[in-house]
């Protein structure tokens, strides 16, 4: 087999596997806007937050250490203990519900009724918001993220390519985690969404709020669940990416890097951004193979936007989304 | 008792549609610019110059652009970063390539430039509807940068990656420097306000005339607009190709007269973008003053919070950029809250109550 074409499957396996994360952000956008028409640009800065949160729990650090310091002249920042992985993620979790309810009770309670762009204006001023009130929190330096999850290099991988192609892939371990859990998440919401009563209203919802409304279905009881699973999934695309590359405001910018994988794959559509988020994590992988050393390289930040911007030209509602009609 | 219509009688259609109906407001108009040209340029000093009144000037014009594009044609753009860059660049290559030229024309020629850009950009707004359109402009915004980043050409091959603004004239027979280390400030100041004073100006005529209404046509519902005879290639194009005029312009005058040094990435980025978003959206969609006033409320804010966290109080500076990020944050959904169409309807409100004042009755 030729070298290239070798290489090449290596870069598509590796870009799968990116898809994968990006489509765990994309699916945190998905919940939030299907059921609240909320295009949420805070979901990036809430991976963070919530990665930030883990952390300090796991370290068993005060919260506004740096504030209280500043303000008190104290010099405090451990409690001294240490939280297990599990009860620490237990913990977050609690915290993104709180968040969850927060938010609905204090900012998107009022804005109801309010036209698509200021909801997304205000949910910008949410990112800013909760990306100080994380930096007041925890500080701004870069954490290692360590829950368990396996790292390096996947032997086998490497091993059986070898022997049958002379040439060991390098897959790693912690991509492989990150596509199984992403692939347990999506079947549990999608079980949820199914076959849970939570699940029938959030999907009512999504349809239509007035017709929800009007059969006794609590519009901010929905939201607020919807927030808290948005919230969840960014937790979960908080560990991941910060287990690959440590806790830090980078994080944030994935957001960025899921709105293509959401115009491609729609809006409204959760199996969209699963796939929106594989053609958007192969398609860079191989562009930047393929073409990047001839223009330049670093074409992985723009790629990913012109190719859903093509594909939009074609088909203006993504790939999945809901048809858009049009009415006078 | 001073602010109402009573007695000033309009004769004429022009004067029956001029932009200050009111006598006072005319007055008021007047008034400023008067402040503006001639007692501004004589007390202003360098610190007031660079914090204040020239980032406020620049983005005033940035944010009209914004506006018309935005507020006027309803298309949402998230690559205003990439336009400025685009303005800023071709400023760059024409001050280097042609030694000789003003800083008028270059700065005309400039907004020219990143019109065509924005044009083609704008093409599949035809396509492309809101939020889709609003992350496509993106693509803009990330290529553009990266262009930038990656073509030496545009650096002049220079080896740091910065481009930096020689020494220019204001026009070619006033020789005052605007650009480089020896402009003073106060003919920065006035460069920029004749800019905003010319570009206000020709905004809010365009805005009222056929072109502006179609563009709101085209806002408030397209499929209607094109039903009853707006064409909607031109009605976008044009509102996209007069945007990315303002936009570059803005651009241009932020590199040559406010940095002039700049490494793309950190100037034009993203958070550009949004910036010139918050000050539409704060000051008020579709409104002229809506924008000076955005520009202002987010020019002033990080310098007032700056000069009262780590100056009254006395916080570790990196702790107050944090604290900044609160609050700029609270304060966008707090206003988005109590009074989603911007500063420009509350100034309307305070208008209509004084018509009244002091007999509300």
């Amino acid at each position: 087999m030729p070298e290239q074409l070798v290489f090449a499957m290596e870069v598509t396996l590796n870009g799968l596997m990116t898809g994968v994360m990006y489509a765990l952000v994309a699916l945190g956008f998905v919940l939030i806007f299907k059921a609240s028409g909320i295009f949420n640009y805070a979901q990036g800065v809430m991976a963070l937050f919530a990665a930030m949160t883990l952390v300090g729990i796991q370290q068993g650090r005060v919260p506004f250490a740096h504030v209280i310091n500043e303000i008190f002249g104290t010099d405090i920042h451990y409690f001294g203990w240490e939280v297990p992985a599990l009860l620490a993620i237990l913990l977050t979790v609690i915290v993104m519900i709180a968040f969850a309810y927060l938010v609905q009770r204090f900012v998107f309670k009022h804005l109801v009724g309010q036209e698509p762009i200021i909801l997304f204006m205000a949910t910008i001023g949410l990112a800013y918001f909760l990306e100080g009130v994380s930096d007041l929190m925890w500080g701004s330096e870069i954490r290692n993220l360590d829950v368990g999850l396996p790292q390096g290099i996947n032997d086998w991988i490497d091993v059986t390519t070898f022997e049958a192609l002379g040439y060991g892939f390098f897959i790693d371990n912690l991509d492989i985690a990150a596509t199984l859990i992403a692939a347990i998440l999506v079947m549990g919401l999608i079980a949820y969404s199914q076959y849970t009563k939570n699940g029938r209203a959030m999907r009512a919802v999504a349809d239509d709020h007035q017709a929800a409304l009007s059969v006794g279905i609590s519009l901010n009881y929905v939201w607020v669940l919807v927030w808290s699973l948005a919230g969840i999934v960014a937790l979960v695309a908080g560990i991941m990416w910060g287990s690959k590359s440590g806790v830090q405001f980078s994080l944030s910018l994935i957001a960025l890097k899921a709105l293509p994988v959401l115009m491609l794959g729609g809006f409204t559509s959760i199996p969209g951004a699963i796939i929106g988020g594989l053609i958007i994590g192969v398609g860079e992988a191989l562009f930047e193979f393929a073409i990047g050393p001839m223009i330049g390289g670093a074409t992985e930040n723009w790629f990913a936007y012109v190719l859903a911007l093509v594909f939009l030209v074609f088909r203006p509602q993504g790939l999945f989304g809901e048809k858009i009609i049009e009415r006078v | 008792m001073f602010y109402r219509e009573a007695g000033d009688f309009k004769t004429t259609y022009a004067a029956d549609n001029q932009t200050f109906p009111i006598l006072f407001d005319r007055y008021r108009y007047y008034f400023v610019l008067f402040v503006g040209v001639a007692i501004i340029p004589f007390i202003i000093n360098d610190y007031w110059a660079n914090s204040i009144l020239i980032p406020f000037l620049i983005y005033a014009i940035a944010a009209i652009g914004l506006n018309i594009l935005t507020g006027y044609c309803g298309q949402v753009s998230l690559g205003t970063g990439g336009f400025m860059a685009v303005g800023a660049y071709t400023s760059y290559k024409l001050m280097t390539a042609f030694p000789g030229l003003d800083m008028i024309s270059i700065t005309l020629l400039s907004g020219a430039m990143t019109a065509m850009v924005g044009v083609a950009f704008g093409l599949p707004s035809l396509r492309i509807k809101g939020f889709y359109l609003a992350v496509a402009t993106l693509a803009a915004q990330f290529f553009l940068i990266w262009l930038f980043n990656k073509v030496p050409w545009f650096y002049n091959y220079s080896a740091s990656g910065q481009i930096s603004a020689p020494e220019r004239d204001f026009f070619y027979f006033i020789n005052i420097p605007v650009t480089g280390p020896n402009a003073e400030s106060w003919a920065k100041y006035l460069f920029c306000f004749l800019f905003v004073f010319v570009l206000a100006w020709v905004a809010r005529n365009l805005t009222r005339g056929s072109v502006g209404r179609q563009w709101m046509a085209i806002r408030d519902m397209d499929i209607a607009a094109e039903i009853i005879g707006v064409n909607p290639l031109k009605a976008k194009l044009t509102a996209f190709a007069a945007s990315s005029f303002y936009v570059g312009i803005a651009g241009a005058l932020l590199f040559t007269v406010y940095l002039g040094a700049v490494e793309v990435g950190e100037a034009y980025g993203i958070t550009k973008s949004f910036l010139v978003l918050f000050m539409i959206i704060i000051g008020g969609l579709g409104s002229i003053f809506g924008s000076f006033a955005g520009a202002a409320f987010m020019v002033i804010l990080p310098v007032v919070l700056r000069n009262i966290l780590t100056g009254t109080m006395g916080w570790d500076s990196a702790l107050a950029t944090h604290f900044e990020f609160v609050i700029v944050g609270a304060l966008i959904m707090f206003f988005l809250i109590v009074e989603p169409h911007g500063l420009a309807r509350l100034w309307a409100l305070v208008k209509e109550k004084l018509r009244l004042w002091p007999f509300p009755h």
